[in-house]
């Protein structure tokens, strides 16, 4: 049975207004198109390059992006549309966001304090430190400040402000980078317990190999946007991925050949009107660049792209 | 931890014994070449052309001006070593004495002065800071700027104008009323006239905190901690109280105590145009009457006074700040 629908982005955009010269203003897009879906008791893994914006995909859902971002697109939280007054109401208590590094975390405010979000009541002090000692951390860490902690730890911490309020959604930015392999994936598997006790997790991430490990779905990101969403196990074989750029990351891995594509990622501003990939694709036709690429329903999940022989 | 506070306060103790040394012989060997004769300036140039040669190098030996200039600084070191400072030219009267009078008028105004720009200061700081770009902002940034390039004595004299001679609202100078025995001098009576040099004081201090506060705050408000505490669904005024106020109040406590030395140096100035007699205004007298005991004995108080505020704004922050105290293992 297909698990209940949490979050669905569907054409998400947003871009920066910007002074150039003087007062000339110009929007910088950095996410233009973006869908995706998180069941709930499901791993949805945003897998994309680093510095391309997929941070802000995340601040874009829980609305803190800066003063001068606009945001268009919809976004549907358990089937209803996500509008302010519904996220004032569910950010931080059903819908929650693990951050991705120390910086995140007061430097002058003790860790217990932290995790707990100001409760002082018994149960939020007994929850706290239940947590803490979940993710083995001990009673001492409650009464230490941030820079007393190891990255390791940090990211533990995190891990526990986020379950403070029993979320309904976890939203992970980043949660792996700095941490040696085997740190990693137990920080990952953290993330795997959460959901199968019953929460979404959106995993944003560079680092695919660990995410196919834990994740169920993958949104594939490039260039601002994603290109194809599927079934973790999709990424088994090569064949069942239907994206050339997938393929391409298919056979990047190391036990897949190792092989990088020529070129590089375009800039969201450089795109033309047509396929994100199509001046590094290798079977790109002129049609490819012209036109905006319809989405296509595939076996579990969707494609953007024009090669109807492979649908 | 027993023997690093002993150690700060070994290192503390010889740093003042080392400052009070060099400012006292700084300010002595400036009086000294100064071109101001104490001959002159004290006994009156009338006074100087009507004596006979014989009389005017009898008073020199008796003012001791004819002694070398060194043995005259280390005749004075070594009275001050065991506690004597001397008897001031201009008020014929013990240093010691003069000095604890005059501070009794003057500290308290400057304390006064000190409380109201750091409070005010550190208050338009954060308003400025949340407000960026908007009018408060503006208000604020240009205030601090322009008070920032006034000098306090002119500052000084616009209040005198506006609240003393237009208004009449308070009086024009002196830390007491004229005409009043000294008995019957009250409390209100002395705060009264400490209002408009405090004001002066403090008018021009504020812009330093506000500035420093405004920038700290934007800092604060931009930090990732900051987009963390909105994530978690905290309030403005939970995220204010919770995490601006203690990221910034630490650099804003520690910046005002070393602001005492801003304070000390506007009295000079400040007390002269209100004619309030305290420490600063006995400071110009001594300068300009040549009075070398006075004169040392002020600078080397409010060098100790400045010193401790530093002190203590070092000290402050290896107490309230986590990050140094910990990570010293105090």
């Amino acid at each position: 049975m297909e698990k209940k629908e949490l979050l669905r982005v569907d054409g998400l955009s947003i871009s920066f207004r910007q002074y150039t010269r003087g007062l000339h203003q110009r929007d910088l897009p950095v996410i233009k198109d973006l869908s995706l879906t998180v069941r709930a008791g499901e791993m949805t893994a945003v897998a994309g390059s680093s510095g391309s914006g997929k941070s802000l995909l995340a601040h874009g859902i829980l609305g803190i992006l800066p003063y001068n971002a606009s945001v268009s697109g919809k976004i549907y939280y358990e089937g209803k549309e996500l509008d302010d007054p519904l996220r004032s109401r569910i950010v931080g208590t059903e819908m929650v966001l693990v951050p991705q590094s120390v910086s995140y975390l007061d430097p002058l405010m003790k860790v217990g304090e932290q995790v707990r979000n100001g409760k002082k009541s018994p149960s939020a002090i007994e929850r706290c430190r239940s947590l803490l000692k979940r993710y083995g951390l001990g009673k001492e860490v409650e009464d230490q400040y941030p820079f007393e902690l190891s990255g390791g730890m940090t990211r533990r911490v995190l891990i526990s402000t986020a379950l403070m309020e029993m979320p309904k959604l976890v939203i992970a930015d980043e949660p792996t980078p700095g941490l040696h392999l085997s740190a990693a994936k137990r920080v990952l598997g953290h993330f795997r317990e959460i959901a199968d006790q019953g929460a979404g997790v959106l995993l944003i991430t560079h680092d695919l190999e660990l995410a196919l490990e834990v994740a169920d779905r993958v949104a594939v990101f490039y260039a601002g946007t994603t290109v194809e969403e599927m079934p973790a196990d999709h990424f088994k074989e090569e064949k069942l991925l239907l994206h050339p750029y997938s393929q391409a990351l298919y056979r990047a891995m190391p036990e897949h050949g190792f092989s990088a594509l020529p070129g590089v990622q375009p800039y969201v501003t450089e795109r033309g009107p047509g396929c994100v990939f199509a001046d590094r694709c290798p079977c790109a036709e002129e049609e490819c660049k012209k036109a905006e690429i319809p989405v296509a329903e595939t076996a579990g999940g969707w494609v953007k792209c024009l090669r109807k022989e492979l649908l | 931890m027993k023997q690093k506070t002993i150690q700060i306060f070994l290192t503390g103790t010889l740093r003042v014994i080392l400052l009070i040394f060099g400012v006292s012989a700084a300010a002595f060997f400036l009086l000294a070449i100064s071109p101001i004769d104490p001959l002159q300036s004290n006994v009156g140039q009338a006074a100087l052309g009507a004596m006979s040669p014989e009389q005017i190098e009898k008073l020199r030996a008796y003012w001791g001006t004819d002694i070398p200039m060194i043995q005259r600084y280390f005749t004075w070191a070594w009275d001050f070593i065991r506690g004597e400072m001397g008897v001031s030219l201009l008020y014929r009267r013990p240093v010691g004495e003069i000095l604890r009078e005059r501070a009794a008028g003057s500290l308290g105004m400057m304390a006064l002065a000190w409380l109201l720009s750091g409070g005010i200061g550190f208050l338009l700081g954060i308003l400025a800071g949340a407000k960026r770009g908007k009018w408060q902002d503006k208000l604020v940034t240009s205030y601090s700027l322009l008070t920032a390039s006034t000098p306090a004595f002119f500052l000084a004299l616009l209040l005198l104008m506006v609240f003393s001679v237009w208004l009449k609202a308070l009086p024009v100078g002196f830390a007491v009323p004229i005409g009043v025995e000294a008995s019957q001098v009250r409390l209100s009576d002395r705060i009264v006239h400490a209002i408009l040099p405090a004001a002066a004081l403090s008018l021009t201090g504020i812009s330093n905190i506000a500035l420093h506060t405004r920038e700290k705050m934007i800092e604060v408000l931009e930090s990732d901690y900051m987009l963390f505490a909105r994530a978690r669904g905290e309030d403005t005024g939970s995220i204010i109280r919770r995490h601006c106020l203690r990221n910034i109040a630490f650099p804003a406590v520690t910046l005002q105590f070393a602001s005492i030395s801003e304070i000390f140096g506007g009295s000079v100035l400040v007390e002269q145009v209100f004619s309030y007699p305290g420490l600063g205004q006995a400071a110009v007298n001594a300068g300009l009457g040549s009075d070398v005991p006075l004169l040392l004995g002020i600078t080397v108080v409010s060098a100790v006074i400045v010193f401790c505020g530093n002190a203590l704004a070092n000290l402050l922050y290896e107490v309230l700040d986590p990050r140094i105290k910990r990570g010293n293992g105090v």
